[in-house]
């Protein structure tokens, strides 16, 4: 029988990969591809609380995670787009502006 | 017992994916990796019985969001490997897992101690996507319309940063006008 | 006949104002004009509230409310009666003099306009002290004419000695008038009330110890003021200042604003016969102390400076024997001898290039006779000659002297007599008769302007006549002071004054025959007793010695090892500590991305760690 716990571990395992990804990589392409991960992993945990209580809130939060997600693509993207444009690289080591 | 079956083949494909993901080298097997994790997560979605959600996760990422990212991967040079020097490793695992199991902790906790009470219980005999299409042009109409406003708000933002010209970056516009 | 009293008050203030916009400028001679016709005004008014005071008014006027807080009831009063009045035409009359004369003393000073400005500035103050109806008023008048003797005093502030003695001054007022400020302060609680009027009436029924104290605490608030022994040093020094300014503040008004305080306060002080006796004691010995540094000192200044201390003695002999009218008298008239006296001084001093060595000069009666006439009249009056007006307080003081069985005081006033006959004696044959010392140092002296010797005209004229009014000012003035009876037999009185008369006179006729033989050999230099007295009894050594030393050293110990070991320690060591985390936090910023990203899972894991380990109300 697959319980909550069960989900719950998934998305945990999940959730460290996204972070994993974030502090590991320095494409920046790949910064973004790891915030998805997280994003997901949420929202699988989410998914599984709405199932297990019989409470429609966590789907409707996965939902709105979902736009958010969409939006940021698109932000961030664009913003990556024009960076790029600039210093012709998307290596994040090269962001060292606000060094102090 | 399907679904028994059907947990754990998604679980380990979507973890593998997502290994690639973060893993893998070349940015374009990380996509595509990608993609197809998140057409596995739809998966859980439809285990859970949120039908909906599978549908949207489909849709939207799948249809969107990598296609964004499969436009956006074209402007940049991704045949050239970014070296990545990581110093740390240890760190960044130990701090990834910490946080991990803390935020399941803090999850399963009120799991297991029963105090969670559903606010809005779903209904037997009614679909999923009713009860959600119900529940959103009610309760959360408001974050709703402000969710579609700050769609329609990043898209334009979107379409505004990629659509400024090669030679017109801000960086070129500023030295042009310390030039004059 | 209260705008009388307001235009008396504020002409000088507004004479101040007045120049006061010039004080960046250069010389103009307007600023002279206009404060010496607004002193002119306020004296005039001060003589016709005098006249009307005399056929019968008193006038008390309350301005306005001035401090109201609590129990505080501070009401910002004036009260024109008797004693205030005749302290008013003295001041008035001798600081429009005394402006008037500055016109040509000050002439081809660079401070001009704010000379003016001080000097109007301090005639405000010093009748804001006198005409006050309260304590309060009182004392801030007395700051306030302590403030401008402080600026006139370091008027050439960029001579060290002068600042260092305006400095002087000024603490060793402040460090007297904490005991006027705690006498006040006994005051209020004592009676919930500043007002003489209140004060006066409900002092009968009070606790004599309390009454003594109040007395004793303002009494020292008085010696500071009237520069009285222990605090007679900066009287000496404050002669760094303009010569006019030691005529109207240091001898003529200021200083004696002790005595006008103990007279104020007679009703208090009548009350306590035995505080009156210290004070007529120290004014005793004050008066011979002084008196006798006057004898040898070289320094034509600090001669009449000492005279001054040795005549505040006197006044406040006749103070503390309870006889205020003849102390107020002795005021007066030595409000006009001695800031006369001051004035030839400054005239001698302008002849000689502000040397003020009396050995250096000599035989000046040729070249100045009108200024030789005027500073001889002042000594004769000073000295106590009939028919002058010194002779008539003096006389008074020591008959009141005798009067109170207090012989020993009678006989240091005795003393006293006769050794200022004998220095102003020795100054006047000094400076205008003998060898003319000057041609061999090199000086040209000329006589000074007409109109300066114009206005010292009437000092001269009261000096001499103002011994006569002594029945009508009796009269006048005890209308509202006690009365003071002598009651010794007509004939022994007579025969006092006959005594002293011809002491004074003997010792101005042998003062007056030595010098003109040349004067005392120099052998006389090298005795202990000369050298105790130019040393001035070696006070300002003890001083330096035992006050100024330790405090220097206590205060360097202070800097030194408490201010800057501990407190800048302390303080430098926070903002060291700061410094240094921002240093090393400095690094935590790198600028890098993955960086920050990987600070920010730390921030988060820390927080999850909080929320879940952390439970305050557990």
């Amino acid at each position: 029988m697959i319980t909550l716990t069960h989900y719950l571990v998934l998305s945990g395992i999940l959730f460290s990969l996204g972070i994993v990804g974030v502090l590991r990589r320095k494409n920046l392409l790949m910064l973004f591809f790891s915030t998805e991960i997280l994003l997901n992993a949420v929202n699988i945990g989410f998914a599984a609380v709405s199932k297990y209580y019989g409470d429609l809130s966590g789907q409707i939060f996965s939902f709105f995670i979902i736009a958010i997600a969409a939006s940021e693509v698109a932000v961030g993207l664009g913003l990556l787009v024009l960076w790029y444009k600039r210093s012709g690289t998307i290596d994040l080591d090269s962001l060292q502006m606000m060094k102090g | 017992m399907f679904e028994l079956i059907a947990f754990y083949t998604f679980s380990i494909l979507v973890i593998g994916m997502f290994g690639i993901v973060v893993f893998s080298k070349n940015a374009l097997y990380s996509m595509t990796a990608l993609a197809g994790g998140m057409i596995f997560i739809s998966g859980f979605y439809f285990l859970l019985g949120a039908d909906f959600l599978g549908v949207v996760q489909i849709v939207v990422y799948t249809g969107a969001v990598m296609a964004v990212y499969a436009f956006g991967m074209m402007f940049f040079d991704t045949t050239r490997d970014i070296k990545e020097n990581i110093k740390f490793k240890k760190i960044i695992y130990t701090l990834s897992l910490l946080s991990a199991m803390f935020i399941i902790f803090i999850l399963l906790a009120p799991v297991y101690s029963f105090r969670v009470e559903a606010l809005y219980p779903t209904i037997k005999g009614v679909g999923n996507i009713q009860m959600i299409g119900l529940i959103l042009f009610t309760k959360y109409l408001v974050p709703f319309e402000l969710a579609a406003i700050m769609l329609l708000a990043a898209m334009i933002a979107g379409i505004v940063l990629v659509k400024v010209k090669m030679e017109e970056t801000p960086s070129n516009i500023e030295v042009a006008k310390g030039e004059k | 006949m209260e705008k009388y009293l307001f235009v008396a008050l504020f002409a000088p203030l507004i004479g101040s104002l007045f120049s006061l916009l010039f004080t960046a400028k250069k010389k103009n001679t307007i600023t002279a004009i206009v404060t010496s016709a607004l002193l002119l005004i306020s004296f005039v008014s001060s003589l016709t509230l005098l006249f009307a005071v005399h056929g019968g008014l008193v006038l008390h006027v309350k301005m306005m409310d001035w401090i109201s807080a609590g129990n505080l009831n501070l009401p910002f009063g004036f009260v024109v009666d008797n004693v205030s009045v005749i302290m008013m035409v003295t001041v008035t009359l001798v600081s429009t003099v005394v402006n008037v004369y500055s016109m040509g003393y000050m002439m081809h000073d660079k401070g001009y306009n704010r000379f003016f400005t001080y000097i109007s500035m301090f005639v405000f103050s010093m009748l804001i002290l006198v005409m006050s109806d309260n304590f309060v008023g009182l004392f801030i008048g007395w700051e306030g004419v302590g403030l401008c003797s402080y600026l006139l005093i370091g008027f050439w502030y960029e001579k060290e000695s002068a600042s260092w003695a305006g400095n002087e001054a000024f603490i060793m007022n402040r460090v007297a008038d904490l005991g006027m400020l705690m006498g006040l302060f006994l005051i209020y609680w004592q009676f919930g009330t500043f007002e003489y009027d209140k004060v006066f009436a409900q002092v009968g029924g009070l606790n004599p110890a309390i009454v003594t104290t109040i007395g004793l605490l303002l009494f020292i608030g008085a010696m500071g003021k009237s520069a009285q022994f222990p605090f007679h040093t900066w009287l000496a020094d404050a002669m760094e200042g303009p010569t006019p300014v030691s005529a109207l503040i240091h001898a003529a008004t200021m200083v004696t604003a002790g005595v006008y305080l103990v007279i104020r306060a007679s009703p208090l002080f009548s009350l306590i016969p035995e505080v009156g006796h210290i004070i007529a004691t120290l004014g005793a010995f004050v008066a011979v102390f002084a008196a006798s540094m006057a004898l040898v000192n070289r320094d034509l200044k600090k001669i009449i400076a000492y005279s001054t201390l040795s005549q505040l003695g006197y006044m406040f002999v006749a103070a503390g024997l309870g006889a205020y009218w003849i102390a107020l008298f002795h005021l007066m008239t030595h409000a006009f001898f001695k800031s006369l006296l001051f004035l030839g001084a400054g005239n001698i001093m302008h002849a000689m290039d502000d040397e003020l060595d009396i050995k250096k000069m000599g035989g000046l009666f040729k070249i100045m006779p009108y200024t030789a006439i005027l500073m001889a009249v002042a000594s004769v009056a000073l000295s106590g000659v009939y028919p002058f007006a010194g002779f008539f307080s003096k006389d008074m003081i020591l008959a009141s002297a005798f009067n109170g069985g207090n012989f020993y005081i009678w006989f240091a006033l005795f003393i006293g007599a006769g050794m200022t006959a004998f220095y102003s004696f020795r100054l006047i044959m000094l400076v205008f008769f003998g060898d003319k010392v000057y041609k061999k140092l090199g000086f040209h002296p000329h006589e000074t302007y007409p109109f300066v010797l114009w206005a010292l005209l009437p000092l001269g004229i009261l000096s001499t006549v103002a011994g006569f009014v002594e029945k009508p000012f009796e009269g006048f003035v005890t209308q509202i002071l006690n009365k003071y009876e002598i009651t010794i037999a007509h004939s022994t009185e007579l025969g006092l004054i006959f005594l002293t008369s011809a002491f004074v006179i003997l010792v101005i006729v042998a003062t007056v025959y030595k010098y003109a033989r040349g004067g005392f050999s120099k052998q006389i230099e090298k005795m202990p007793l000369y050298l105790l007295l130019k040393n001035q009894y070696y006070i300002p050594q003890i001083y330096d010695a035992v006050i100024f030393k330790p405090y220097y050293w206590l205060s360097t110990f202070a800097w030194k090892q408490i201010d800057v070991r501990i407190i800048d320690f302390t303080v430098d060591l926070i903002a060291k500590t700061f410094y240094g985390l921002g240093q090393k936090s400095r690094k935590m910023q790198s600028g890098n991305l993955s960086d920050m990203l990987r600070w920010m899972v730390v921030g988060i894991v820390v927080l999850l760690a909080l929320a879940i380990f952390y439970r305050p109300g557990m």
